[in-house]
């Protein structure tokens, strides 16, 4: 008889990037020509191990060994040297689940990712999928409200509001519909979960939603996704097919008398689309132009309909606390910060990936633990943690924990977990002078202090470096910052001046006159 | 490669969705797929079978930065410009590639050959810099990759 060897290559962003495609192409012609065995070609989601990618496992005796980063011509010497019946080579890093990188994380909402097909509903329920859903059918919607309020789930989009208190006000209004608005826009720079969950395990997300749904008594669902993440959306444009087809969408989930559909919308470009009115007036088919608050979207949203707003990681991490536990979840984390967060190394960092652990560790601890320093080998000089909008943090604020609070109140912003690392050669003025460009182009444009605020702040800082009026422009950008924290309608034009302030604080000597162009 | 506007299948893009005006960002989604950009005759149809007016529309098209008024190139290269990317270096990524195709960001050639286009943010900011191209993303683009990645698809 002939054994059959699953081999697993990911069919997810980072590794298609770097060749995965070509990989697997490589891999099934291989077997082919030189065994007789059969091999299966798995193509899994990603362990988020980023900067091993394409990392391709081989099953043998239940273990899995992985080889990466492989690229494909490196196939024929993998083949050659046993990779089929899990043999050394160069490449070879011994069983996946002992890379130090995932070993040392608490996987909780990415429990599952990486691990098989993802589009496969039998992998899926064979690892708990659909266990949360039912749990929550069992216990009625207030008592997984419960549930929800005791995990301390806080929002993972952004602002970190507490997920139960926004689905009780949801649940509480009277309606004749309800909507469940997914954010799926991911527009933060070094941020790339929502992604990795939505193309390695889009069922969790889907399975979320039902919850969510039946908890507040939403028959509808949307996921608006960025269009920049054309795989993600093929893999959950599938993935909601499957559902549909196996009955846990639509009429009737799967007898119990619950109806709940998900419809897939596509982003376009905008970075304000993310904030969730600017989402909600898209997905009405309009500009994303901000809408004041109140009243809150959890009570005039979509349509002008009692509406939850939740990011992609915060739903995900649902089906897990109605299945396990509201406690559970509470019991991991540290003060206020419940639970886990995925964070995001990117940028100039060695290790770069997804790292699943819960609130609490430092962030020099993630960049160098995990990431193993700089990507260019040279010294760290500023991180900026939590997108365009977060601030820039020099080496002696490492050592701040993350988590919501202490993190404020060093000044920084967790947000969506999004880490990017910059080595010693990065000029701040430039990145302050980037961070009011940025927001002069993605401004909606409803508010003076953002449309005007930002285009001025690059005229301001470009002033300074080319020593025009130096401490009149320096005097000016700061009261220009000013206006905006105060004066504009939301945060995109609200925080913009942090990564500028900070930039200015920590590295005043990158503001100096500049002699001829560059530095 | 430009494709001849037509008024029967613009019409089928809008039923597909629905015909309905909160579907407008998904129907201009749909004309971008098959025309690479959204023309005033589009703009025309559309407001009509929507019943909205030309303005509205055009306010919509004007707002996202996906929806080209300009047919795009062949191959369309987009070039990561956020700060993950930019710790990578791809300002100065940018920089090569404006100078191998001759072409500023945001242009096209003149030929239709290629459009050179910003984007912040494709989710690959583990591997940076990212490019995108016709839709297709790669990680860790340097100068040389960027040449073989341009040449593959002149040969395709
Ligand atoms: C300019 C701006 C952009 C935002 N972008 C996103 C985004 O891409 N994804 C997201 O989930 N939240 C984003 N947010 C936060 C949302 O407004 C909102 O707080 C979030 O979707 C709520 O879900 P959560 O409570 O589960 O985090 C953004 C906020 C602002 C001000
Ligand atoms: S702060 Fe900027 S993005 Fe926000 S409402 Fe005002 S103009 Fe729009």
């Amino acid at each position: 008889m002939s054994r059959s060897v699953r081999v697993f290559v990911p069919r997810e962003t980072a590794a298609v990037s770097l060749g995965a495609d070509e990989v697997a192409v490589a891999l099934e012609s291989a077997a082919q020509r030189n065994h007789g065995m059969a091999v299966e070609l798995v193509r899994n989601g990603s362990r988020g191990l980023s900067w091993l990618e394409p990392l391709v496992e081989v099953e043998t005796g239940g273990t899995r060994t992985a080889y990466g980063p492989v690229a494909p011509e490196d196939v024929d010497g993998l083949v050659a040297a046993g990779l089929f019946e899990g043999g050394t080579h160069a490449l070879s890093l011994g069983p996946a689940e002992k890379i130090p990188y995932l070993a040392t994380q608490q996987r909780w909402t990415f429990r599952r990712v990486g691990i098989d097909d993802p589009l496969s509903m039998d992998a899926y329920r064979a690892a708990g999928g659909f266990e949360g859903i039912g749990r929550a059918f069992e216990l009625g919607p207030s008592a997984v409200l419960e549930h929800v309020i005791e995990s301390g789930l806080r929002g993972r989009g952004g602002a970190g509001f507490p997920a139960g208190i926004k689905w009780r006000t949801v649940a509480a209004a009277t309606a004749d519909r309800k909507y469940i608005a997914c954010n799926a826009d991911e527009g933060d720079s070094g941020t790339f979960s929502d992604r990795i969950l939505m193309e390695g395990d889009p069922y969790t997300l889907i399975e979320g939603m039902l919850i969510a749904g039946y908890t507040v008594g939403a028959h509808k669902g949307y996921i608006y996704l960025r269009s920049e993440y054309p795989l993600a959306r093929r893999i959950l444009g599938q993935a909601i097919a499957n559902a549909r087809e196996h009955g846990w969408l639509g009429t009737n989930v799967r007898d119990s008398g619950f109806d709940f559909d998900i419809e897939l919308h596509l982003g376009a470009g905008s970075y304000v689309c993310g904030e969730e009115t600017a989402m909600l007036e898209s997905l009405e088919g309009k500009a994303g132009l901000i809408r004041y608050k109140p009243p809150l979207p959890a009570l005039e949203g979509l349509f002008g309909k009692p509406t939850v707003v939740n990011n992609v990681v915060t739903l995900a991490s649902v089906p897990d606390i109605v299945r396990l536990g509201g406690a559970a979840y509470a019991a991991l984390g540290s003060g206020r910060s419940k639970g886990t967060l995925a964070f995001q190394l990117a940028g100039n960092v060695k290790r770069g990936g997804l790292v699943e652990i819960p609130f609490g560790a430092t962030l020099r601890s993630l960049i160098e633990d995990w990431g193993g320093g700089t990507a260019s080998g040279r010294p760290v000089r500023a991180v900026q943690v939590g997108g365009p909008l977060g601030a820039y943090l020099p080496d002696s604020l490492l050592d701040t924990p993350l988590d919501y609070e202490a993190f404020a109140a060093a000044g920084g912003m967790i947000g969506h977990g999004g880490i990017v690392v910059f080595d010693d050669t990065v000029d701040m003025a430039a990145q302050a002078r980037f961070a009011m460009e940025f927001c002069s182009v993605e401004s909606c444009g409803k508010c003076t202090p953002c449309r005007i605020g930002s285009v001025r702040g690059v005229e301001v800082i470009d002033r300074i470096l080319g020593n025009q009026d130096r401490a009149a422009n320096l005097e000016l950008l700061d009261e220009l910052c000013e206006t905006m924290v105060q004066g504009s309608l939301c945060a995109m034009g609200g925080l913009t001046p942090y990564p500028v302030k900070s930039a200015l604080k920590h590295f005043p000597g990158d503001f100096e006159p500049r002699s001829g162009g560059k530095r | 490669m430009t494709i001849r506007y037509d008024k029967a299948i613009a019409s089928e893009i809008i039923a597909q969705h629905g015909a309905k005006p909160e579907m407008l960002v998904q129907i201009l989604h749909g004309f971008l797929e098959r025309y690479s950009f959204i023309s005033d005759e589009a703009v025309r149809q559309i407001a009509d079978e929507l019943n909205l007016s030309r303005a509205d529309v055009h306010g919509v098209v004007s707002f996202y930065h996906d929806f080209r008024r300009q047919p795009a190139g062949k191959v369309v290269v987009k070039i990561c410009q956020a700060e993950a990317c930019q710790a990578m270096g791809s300002r100065e990524l940018t920089a090569y590639a404006e100078k191998k195709l001759g072409l500023k960001v945001k242009d096209t050639a003149s030929d239709g050959s290629v459009t050179l286009e910003p984007v912040y943010c494709l989710g690959n900011c583990a591997c940076s810099p990212a490019v995108m191209i016709n839709q297709r993303v790669y990680g860790r683009v340097d100068a040389a990759c960027f040449d073989r990645l341009l040449a593959s698809t002149e040969d395709a």
